[in-house]
């Protein structure tokens, strides 16, 4: 067998026991990362969502506030597949396996590949449910067969992004409460400084060019512009750039963290 | 890397000039040990002595500051790919996964060993009924005993088939009956011709089971020998006999003059040598008229090898 065979084999094997491991602890999954966007769309449609469509004048092109909102809610329920990846990770270091898994002529890599690996397939599977309840709550999009492949892909690489940026975070933090607080700043923080639920341009000037400039930004912007079936220009490629950076910094970071945890 | 391809060796593990330190904090201190293919050999040392340190590096996990070490023919720096192929790890903490059950656990093992599914289904049967683990193999670790967690400790470190195994603390913190069935396995494991290499805490343990011990003192093997060779060298084994008066305590001590006297304590203690016939025979020399209030037979454990081997008590030069 080639390394690279061994490396695929050993990756799916670890994406295996991830599975394994999503299964056993699905009511906790459901309720952190399908439950926790879905009462988030709920609230800001139903309680904040009057007041909010009517701010929005022009730029919501005559359509309810939930056809804004949606993309927005997207990206937040790919960003709270973060909480449960950093836990996973850390949980990881810190028992005796990791050590075991060390001591084996297993390929150093394949553990985290399957973490990243089920990290991603979770948040999609996330994704793909909180469209499900959105469409049901009146949720309306106008996106053609082609705009739904690059919403798709869109989604996929930045859960791809923030999967190793999660990694990343488990392998450096010291508790399972630091593994989750710091993706906290991602799944709750960016989302409201971003145009996740109102322009950019309406904020105040002190946060306005942060919130136009940061990826979320890009990434609810594309996702909003292809789903409601508008131009796009080029803020998809903005996306895909951003998303590219993070898994690339993020990747080289968490192999970094992955080897110093061997002294 | 299959174990065929490997060099023919004699020498399990060969460790020469093995030291580490953690910024100031020496953990060892130029280690020289040799094991032979098919020996049990146990590291004995009280805890902080470097034990597992030992074995973290023997076993890849970390590297050493200076030294040189081959595993199974294979040089620890250059090789380690191939010491992995070749070695079994159960180290001081459980290392299974606690969200599979114990089939799924040796099952992952197989995986990440590349066998096949036919090898690796009957394998994960063969290893279940071994180690008595049929019933919990359909649950997951939650619900096991640490005698049971222990067992699927090492019947995954088995799945392998690996010609040397390490075994960090296998006891620590296992109930009597567990550690009986540990030693079991362990003398099983041994009788297959496989090498063991196992860190204790307990005399008795290494005594047991090893056919040769080190003693590691704050990073230096102090002592090192046969368990008859290391035993011949403490002096602790010995009758403690208390008495209820200075009287009777001078008595019998001229009745045993071969005996340390406590006036203190009222304590003579006598070197017990060949165990219950020197028992009897003091006894004996005792006669009926001396009346002893009270009798124990003392044997030498951790201690007295630590005192003999480095005049200083093994508590105290544990902090």
């Amino acid at each position: 067998m080639s390394a690279v065979t061994i490396a695929a084999q050993d990756s799916a094997t670890m994406l295996w026991r991830e599975i394994k491991h999503s299964i056993r602890l699905l009511r906790l999954l459901i309720v952190s990362v399908i439950l926790v966007p879905v009462v988030m769309l709920l609230l800001f449609d139903y309680i904040l969502g009057g007041t909010l469509g009517h701010g929005l004048g022009d730029v919501a092109r005559g359509a309810p506030y939930i056809d804004y909102l949606v993309p927005g809610i997207l990206v937040m329920t790919v960003a709270g597949g973060c909480g449960p990846t950093a836990i996973n990770v850390f949980m990881d270091m810190t028992g005796g396996f990791v050590d075991r898994i060390r001591t084996m002529a297993v390929t150093r890599g394949a553990l985290l590949a399957g973490h990243v690996g089920v990290s991603v397939l979770r948040m999609l599977v996330a994704t793909a449910a909180v469209t499900g309840v959105a469409l049901l709550l009146g949720f309306r999009p106008k996106a053609s067969l082609a705009d739904w492949f690059a919403v798709v892909g869109i989604v996929a690489a930045f859960s791809f992004g923030l999967a190793w940026l999660s990694a990343a975070i488990g392998l450096v933090t010291k508790s399972v409460a630091g593994a989750n607080g710091s993706t906290l700043p991602l799944s709750f923080v960016l989302p409201f400084l971003s145009s996740t639920f109102v322009p950019a341009e309406s904020m105040p000037a002190g946060v306005r060019w942060f919130a136009a400039n940061q990826p979320f930004t890009a990434v609810v912007d594309s996702l909003r512009a292809l789903l409601m079936g508008v131009p796009a220009g080029n803020t998809p490629y903005v996306a895909l750039a951003w998303c590219g950076a993070i898994a690339l910094v993020s990747y080289l970071w968490a192999q970094a963290a992955f080897r110093r945890g061997t002294r | 890397m299959s174990a065929s391809t490997n060099p023919a060796t004699r020498t399990a593990v060969s460790v020469t000039g093995l030291r580490k330190a953690y910024g100031e904090k020496v953990v060892l201190d130029g280690v020289d040990l040799t094991i032979d293919e098919g020996e049990v050999f146990a590291l004995l040392g009280p805890n902080g002595a470097g034990k597992t340190t030992i074995v973290r590096i023997l076993s890849t996990l970390i590297s050493a500051y200076a030294g040189a070490a081959a595993v199974m023919g294979y040089d620890l720096r250059g090789e380690a790919g191939a010491v992995r192929g070749v070695i079994g790890v159960t180290g001081q903490f459980s290392a299974v996964d606690d969200l599979l059950t114990g089939e799924e656990n040796l099952l992952l093992m197989g995986r990440l060993l590349h066998l096949p599914l036919t090898a690796r289904r009957a394998r994960t049967s063969e290893l279940l009924e071994r180690f008595d683990l049929v019933e919990a193999g359909r649950q997951t670790p939650a619900t096991y005993s640490g005698g049971m967690k222990r067992r699927l400790d090492i019947a995954m470190t088995l799945m392998g088939r690996p010609r040397l195994i390490f075994l960090d603390e296998p006891t620590t913190g296992l109930d009597p009956r567990s550690r009986q069935t540990m030693w079991q396995i362990i003398r099983e494991l041994a009788r297959d011709g496989v090498t063991i290499l196992l860190t204790t805490q307990y005399l008795e343990e290494a005594d047991h089971l090893a056919d040769r011990i080190a003693v590691l003192d704050h990073g230096r093997i102090v002592a090192q020998g046969t368990p008859k060779e290391l035993k011949r060298r403490i002096p602790g084994a010995h009758i403690r006999l208390r008495f209820a008066g200075s009287a009777s305590l001078a008595e019998a001590a001229r009745a045993l003059p071969e005996g340390t006297r406590d006036d203190e304590e009222l304590v003579l203690r006598v070197p017990n040598e060949r165990g219950i016939r020197s028992l009897r025979e003091v006894l004996a020399r005792l006669g009926d008229d001396v009346a002893v209030e009270d009798l124990s037979i003392h044997t030498p454990d951790l201690d007295d090898v630590f005192f003999a081997v480095t005049g200083t008590a093994s508590q105290e030069k544990n902090q």
